[in-house]
């Protein structure tokens, strides 16, 4: 037994210091913090998934996570400080700050992913850090802002800044708007004008069957654009064989560097993606349909929001309602369990598989994913036939897609194309050649997971499977990236495991310690090869999701093909 | 259930349906390396480490074989060269951030054991920049985050087996790091400390701080393993004593039925007592010349200020002939004996044998009276057992849980986990209780209503079932008597009315009501703040009819369940520690059975009732009782009214103390006989559930101190019984002749099974966990539905004391703080006395976290720190009766009830004041 004036005088009682004793273990809840939560969440739902929804306000509220203000939520939300925490935590747009500390006043995030590094992010990123060091103003590198177009990139407060310098950069914290810009778009009335959501009402009033749809998606060949690949019309198909109730989830997380193709969709034709998300939710009878959105497209979030009133008000979503999740700054949320974890207000670690998300999906609800290029293109689809699409490829491939091309071509941008195009097309045919003064190297041929390929292979159709898959590689998302002679493609390499390790969930250890080990023995000067293949192997093999799995790639192609850049 | 059939390394086997690779390999003899998978109760496999990787033909990729589940035909390899050489891979990635095999956190781990298995003691892959720095933050345990291996088992162990839910997996990617709530110190998180992460890591990054030196380095070798049982609570967790120099090197939870390995930190970390200095470890005798001034306590530190040692002869000599001297000059009514309830069931039956034969009286009584006596003269008054329907853990079984008056988390915390498990696996968990506690965050209703009112809550939600005609009417008209009795009284309680005197809404009352009764099956535990209550019965009495007339009783996952507190109270009372009741809860007053018993004991026996604590204390102070034989019990602290207890204790001429320290109660001593603790020694305990479990000696017995048996013996010979029990194993079939409940029970059948529960008829056939299947142990097998009446506090508060003052107890102290002072981890964690107060209430009164108040009631005053916590209703002031320093029960009623014989604990009026600044220690 202590003595009570010992223990006191020794004054080492922990956290509260000296009065740990006087409380009830842990943090303690501060009244003034709990009140600004509760007047923040005043009328908002408490529910376990709102977490990160909750973290948003939060955070846009006081520019940061205070402890307390965290200690308070955790409180009001009856959830456990830990799980509050390893959420925050988890996701790069949260600042998680001491009690004491104040938020910084305005935050730039310079993209420094592969192709903004090319165009100079690095130098641009270290200019800003100079400049605007001890102003209260936080320069970040940031990933992939999905607008390699206009490399390089940043973001101040919300606002993207295309062709980024020092002059715009100063030009807007002048002017002090940091809120999103929006651009002009087809907006409800001309999609209307135009014949929009005639098709819809066709479902609605019963004038075709889902299996009608399903048996026309199934004709075109339309696969997921998201990455995967895998036949839409027998996702769907597979959706409603699962016992109700069903959900379903758009996936509008794009986070592959290189990749820019669904914020083009919504940016310029939000109904095209809102009139088929309704669609399929008809046809999979979900009820509540999720727009994962990822954070870095705010003026997204608010055309989306604009745009889905305005057809609550229509009567258009009576069968299905439909709800923006925002992501927070995590690209494995692109991976579609990781994005239904997320949605459920958890951290983005992938599932094991299987369950697969169609029969074990959302809150354990069988949930039909698709991504936002996917569902943009059924509307065109149902209206001119299965055929009008799948004629559309090229080299074997079948109907078109969005590729997302950047680098150093002349005419970077969204390219409509089709599908099975080679880059060597690509280039001449919509990108207006290689720049002046490069000469074309090799190229991303899908984002950085998808390998990197060596010039001499540019005659490969850009298509799921086949011969890219023989070169191991893939087209995933479309995100093609051109490199020339300019480039380094160890440097190329260590920007993407770099990207990687920063992006991995951590939730396996091939992946989580194996980025963390290739980065650091790709950055010496010579590579180990033994130890690089092991590395390899084990990641492949042995990650639980695609992000470890692929990870591997662009050093077994740097390995295989660009020995010269390596020696 | 399908069978499933593929070929594991091409041979063709079987897996059951669920069954994964892993564990059929296993059955098969193929260990496959796992670090993330731990296959034991409530371990979800996680397939994060990537250890377990084997190959199935076909599938692009590797699979993780402790998730991976074989389907029809499948062709698993677990010995192809790929599999092997990922798995090897995941080991060398690791065992690159490790410390140096040489100097490993801990060498034993299983991490390590692995790693030597497949040969990888270095790696070529370069190590990270920055490692976590050691936490030494916390006094039971060790963090060493270079160690971890971010294999999610802590954060498993924490969230989902314990449901404590400190632990997390912060950031990510290769940031990722175990955290406490927000990466705090853990000696400063929301961590209980129940030591599960400890059990579970399995690398030595978290580790019990009793075996790690100065560098962070652990010496887990030890001698031998003894599996045993946790001495603290009536959960009856099984431990395992890891064994080193004759010493305890650190505890496990071992696979009991009650606890499935899981521990408390009491369990866990509290098991110094033992070896503190403060061990008496020779007989004592009271020096002439020290007088017995109640208010007057010695210091434990030095017994030999006021007794000088003696040996055992003559210190049982002394014992002996003092008691019989009493009972031959002033009859043997003017003796009684407090058996205890820590001890086990062998040592409690010689007890009350002793008291009934060597005394020739049934004054014998323990510590029930003080918890759960009101509830076993409910239960046997109505369903003719005194003991739980169901064990606890069948409330995974259960729609519906009621917890009442119950604080599990702080008080029953193994318990408490099961309750977590089945609140989150849908069960729908309503808490009530005038305080709010941990468990209201897993709770679909929490309802801190006003204190004392239990009666008027319970009618309300009876009269809402009964209006509403929820009740099982089948079940009612063939298994219970009384309803329309009842159905008359609860038209005085709609729920309308009694809003005004409990405080819950209406239609909270309604959706409890329709909760409970609609459930197809619903569970009732509860604890203290049912039983101490002067209503304590009726408190009981409403739970039981409650069950009764929903048909809520006699299937899996329903019942009543009274959360027993001590290791061995179940035990004590069935051993017939109690002054109505022989053993097995025969009447004193039923002759046939005392014919029986005084046939087998070869003694008269009392067909009187003898008196209960309460009145023993009285006793001791009117002079009627004048000599004592008190064993591990220490009614100067745990007595309400402490002050006129001392006075009682005082005013003995003979008192005989068994215990292991110098215990308040010991300062009123004639003679201490120092007796062994619960590691020392052999027997059987029963547990909350009616399991009867074997506790195993795993230490030797320190200096000159005794086996409790053996000292019983001795004073038994020395009031002139025949006697010559040298083992527990001498003393059970003896018991059980007395118990037909335990009559297929036998020592050696304990020895080997650990744990049976009764009822059990044969010896070759497990006992019932679930009874009242088939009616009732009353006369007509029928349950018997009391009405209750509303009958308010006896103490209520006034102007002169307004406030409400209620007992109760701390996670890290047990009771009267005896053994957990003693205990550095538990004395660590809770090093003061504290009353626990609402900060708005506090804030109002101008008084701060950490002020000293002055408590005080009619009885008596109080000195005590104040703790600021929002789970204590306003108005009310909670009190641990734990510390000697500031003992609450000088302020508690002595009131009691009028059936179960148990005084008021929970409720009295009590005013606080706080003490001028001068008072105050600056603790800057």
């Amino acid at each position: 037994m202590s003595n009570e004036i010992e223990i006191l005088k020794k004054g080492d009682l922990g956290r509260k210091k000296e009065k740990k004793v006087f409380f009830p273990k842990g943090r303690i809840i501060d009244d003034k913090a709990e009140k600004e939560i509760l007047l923040l969440l005043k009328n908002k739902s408490k529910a376990r998934d709102m977490l990160i929804e909750n973290l948003h306000l939060i955070q846009d509220k006081f520019k940061c996570l205070h402890a307390e203000h965290l200690t308070a939520l955790a409180t009001i939300m009856k959830m456990p400080l830990a799980e509050v925490y390893e959420v925050a935590s988890f996701y790069a747009h949260f600042d998680i700050i001491d009690d004491d500390t104040k938020p910084a006043g305005i935050t730039i995030r310079v993209c420094d992913t592969v192709t903004c590094e090319m165009m100079g992010a690095k130098k641009l990123l270290n200019n800003l850090k100079k400049k605007y060091k001890n102003k209260n103003i936080r320069v970040l590198p940031a990933p992939c802002m999905g607008r390699c177009d206009t490399a390089p990139v940043l973001e101040i407060g919300h606002r993207h800044v295309d062709y980024a310098d020092k002059e715009k950069v100063e030009e807007i914290i002048n002017k002090k708007d940091f809120s999103p810009k929006i651009n002009k778009y087809v907006d409800f009335n001309t999609y209307r004008k135009n014949g929009g959501y005639n098709f819809l009402k066709k479902c609605l009033s019963n004038k075709i069957s889902p299996n009608q749809i399903i048996k026309t998606i199934e004709d075109s060949n339309l696969k997921g654009l998201g990455g995967a690949g895998f036949p839409t019309g027998l996702k769907w198909k597979l959706t409603r064989k699962e016992p109700a109730p069903r959900l379903m989830a758009v996936n509008a997380d794009e986070g592959e560097p290189g990749t820019f193709k669904d914020r083009f969709c919504m940016e310029t034709d939000p109904h095209r993606l809102l009139e088929g998300t309704l669609i399929a939710a008809w046809v999979v009878e979900a009820k509540i349909c999720y727009i994962y959105l990822r954070d870095e497209y705010p003026f997204i979030n608010k055309i989306l929001k604009t745009e889905i009133e305005k057809i609550e008000k229509e009567g258009l979503t009576k069968h299905c309602k439909l709800i923006i999740r925002r992501g927070a700054g995590a690209y494995i949320c692109g991976e579609e369990s990781a994005m239904l974890e997320s949605i459920e207000g958890k951290r983005g670690y992938p599932r094991h598989k299987p369950p697969f998300p169609v029969q074990e999906g959302l809150f354990g609800k069988p949930t039909l994913c698709n991504c936002v290029e996917t569902l943009f293109w059924i509307r065109d689809i149902l209206e001119k036939g299965a055929k009008w699409f799948s004629n559309f490829g090229k080299n074997g491939g079948s109907g078109f897609r969005f590729y997302s091309v950047s680098g150093r071509v002349n005419d970077p941008g969204i390219k409509k194309a089709p599908s099975g195009i080679t880059v060597q097309e690509l280039i001449d045919e919509y990108c207006g050649g290689i720049q002046k003064g490069h000469t074309f190297k090799g190229y991303l041929p899908g984002g950085a997971s998808g390998g990197i390929l060596p010039f001499s292979l540019a005659n490969i159709p850009l298509d799921f499977g086949k011969e890219l898959d023989k070169k191991g590689c893939f087209v995933g998302s479309g995100a093609i990236v051109i490199f020339s002679n300019q480039d380094s493609m160890k440097d190329i390499a260590i920007n993407l495991l770099k990207f990687f390790e920063d992006e991995s969930c951590g939730q396996c250890t091939p992946c989580r310690v194996g980025t963390e080990k290739a980065v650091k023995l790709l950055k010496n000067k010579k590579w180990d090869k033994k130890l690089l293949d092991d590395l390899s192997k084990v990641m492949i093999d042995s990650s639980i999701c695609g992000l470890g799995q692929a990870a591997p790639n662009p050093i077994n192609c740097v390995l295989k093909y660009f020995q010269n850049d390596i020696n | 259930m399908k069978d499933i059939n593929f070929i594991l390394n091409s041979k063709k086997v079987t897996a059951k349906e669920g069954e994964t690779i892993w564990q059929v390999a296993k059955r098969h003899g193929d260990l496959i390396p796992h670090l993330c998978y731990e296959p034991k109760p409530g371990y979800r496999p996680d397939g994060n480490c990537r250890a377990c990787m084997v190959e199935v033909e076909g599938e692009r990729v590797l699979v993780a074989s402790c998730i991976g589940k074989p389907t029809e035909g499948m062709k698993v390899n677990t010995k192809s060269n790929r599999a092997a050489l990922s798995r090897k891979l995941v080991f060398e990635l690791l065992v690159a951030d490790q410390p140096k095999r040489s100097v490993a956190r801990d060498k034993n781990s299983k991490f390590w054991i692995w790693a030597d298995k497949l040969n990888v003691d270095k790696s070529r892959f370069p190590k990270k920049t920055s490692l976590p720095e050691p936490d030494t933050s916390h006094s039971a345990m060790e963090v060493n985050l270079d160690a971890c291996i971010h294999c999610n088992l802590c954060v498993r162990a924490c969230r989902e087996v314990q449901v404590n839910d400190v632990i997390g997996m912060a950031n990510r990617g290769s940031n990722a790091k175990i955290v406490f709530d927000f990466d705090d110190p853990m000696g400063d998180s929301t961590c209980v400390a129940c030591g599960e992460c400890v059990q579970a890591c399995p690398t030595g990054a978290l580790m019990p701080a009793s075996v790690m030196n100065e560098k962070h380095i652990s010496d887990t070798k030890v001698d031998k393993k003894v599996e045993s049982l946790c001495p603290y609570c009536g959960v009856g967790c099984q431990i395992t004593y890891n064994i080193k120099d004759d010493k305890i090197a650190w505890i496990d939870g071992a696979d009991g039925p009650a606890n499935h390995n899981r521990l408390c930190v009491k369990g866990r970390f509290g098991y110094d007592y033992v070896t503190n200095p403060e061990r008496l470890t020779e007989p004592l005798i009271r020096k002439t010349n020290v007088s017995k001034d109640p208010t007057k306590i010695f210091d434990p530190k030095n017994p030999l200020k006021y007794f000088r040692e003696a040996s055992w002869k003559e210190a049982l000599d002394f014992a002996g002939s003092g008691l019989k001297k009493i009972r031959e000059t002033h009859g043997s009514n003017s003796l009684a004996g407090f058996g205890s309830a820590k001890g086990s069931n062998e040592e409690a039956y010689l007890f009350q044998k002793l008291v009934r034969t060597g005394f020739g009286n049934n004054n014998v009584d323990h510590c029930t009276r003080l918890c759960h006596a009101s509830s076993v003269a409910a239960l046997l008054e109505t369903i003719g057992s005194g003991a739980v329907s169901n064990p606890f853990y069948d409330c995974e079984n259960s729609d519906v849980i009621i917890i009442i008056g119950a604080n599990p988390t702080e008080n029953h915390p193994v318990a408490a986990t099961f309750f977590k498990n089945a609140a989150k696996n849908g069960s729908k968990l309503i808490v009530i209780d005038p305080r709010k506690s941990s468990l209201n965050k897993y709770a679909f209703k929490n309802l801190n209503f006003r204190p004392g009112t239990d009666v008027a809550l319970l009618n309300s939600i009876m009269n809402v079932i009964i209006e509403e005609k929820l009740y099982d009417q089948q079940y009612i008209k063939g298994y219970t008597e009384g309803f329309e009795e009842l159905k008359e009284n609860v038209k005085k309680f709609p729920p309308e009315k009694m809003e005004k005197v409990t405080s819950i809404q209406a239609e909270t009352v309604k959706t409890i009501a329709r909760t409970y009764a609609k459930a197809k099956s619903a569970i009732i535990f509860w604890g203290m703040g049912i039983s101490q209550h002067v209503h304590g019965t009726d408190n009981a009495r409403a739970l039981i009819a409650l069950s009764l007339i929903c048909g809520q009783i006699g299937r899996p996952g329903t019942g009543l369940h009274p959360l027993r507190g001590q290791n061995n109270v179940q035990g004590a009372s069935d051993a017939g520690l109690i002054p109505m009741m022989f053993p097995d809860y025969f009447s004193v007053s039923d002759g046939k059975n005392r014919k029986k018993l005084e046939k087998l004991w070869k003694s008269n026996l009392d067909p009187e009732p003898g008196l209960t604590i309460v009145e023993i204390m009285y006793g001791m102070i009117d002079g009627s009782i004048k000599g004592m034989y008190i064993m591990g019990e220490n009614p100067a602290m745990s007595d309400p009214d402490t002050k006129h207890a001392r006075e009682g204790l005082a005013k003995l001429e003979h008192l005989v103390v068994q215990d292991l320290f110098l215990t308040e109660t010991a300062t009123f001593a004639d003679v201490i006989l120092p007796s062994s603790a619960a590691p020392e020694k052999d027997g059987s305990f029963t547990n909350t559930n009616r399991q009867v479990q074997m506790g195993r000696k795993a230490i030797p017995l320190p200096g000159n101190t005794k086996q409790d048996l053996w000292i019983i013996n001795e004073i038994g010979k020395r009031l002139g019984l025949e006697w010559n029990y040298k083992y527990p194993k001498d003393v059970f079939p003896e018991m059980a002749e007395t118990m037909p409940s335990i009559k297929g029970m036998t020592w050696e059948r304990l020895e080997k099974e650990s744990s049976v529960v009764y009822p059990v008829k044969d010896v070759n056939k497990p006992g019932e966990e679930v009874i009242f299947s088939n009616g009732f142990d009353t006369k007509n097998k029928r349950g018997k539905i009391v009405p209750t009446k509303l009958i308010p506090p006896n103490e209520v508060p006034n102007n002169k004391f307004p406030m409400i003052l209620m007992t109760g107890r701390l996670l890290e102290h047990w009771h009267t703080g005896s053994m957990t002072r003693r205990s550095k981890v538990l004395d660590a964690i809770e090093p003061i006395a504290t009353a626990h107060f609402n900060p708005k209430q506090l804030k109002k009164q101008g008084i701060d976290a950490g002020d000293k108040v002055k408590i005080e009631t009619r009885r008596g005053k109080v000195e005590v720190r104040v703790r600021l916590d929002r789970n204590v209703p306003n108005n009310v002031i909670f009190f641990p009766f734990t510390f000697k320093e500031a003992p609450a029960n000088v302020l508690t009623n002595p009131e009691l009830d009028p059936f179960g014989k148990i005084p008021e604990f929970k409720y009295c009026a009590a005013k606080m004041k706080k003490l001028d600044k001068s008072s105050s220690i600056s603790y800057k």
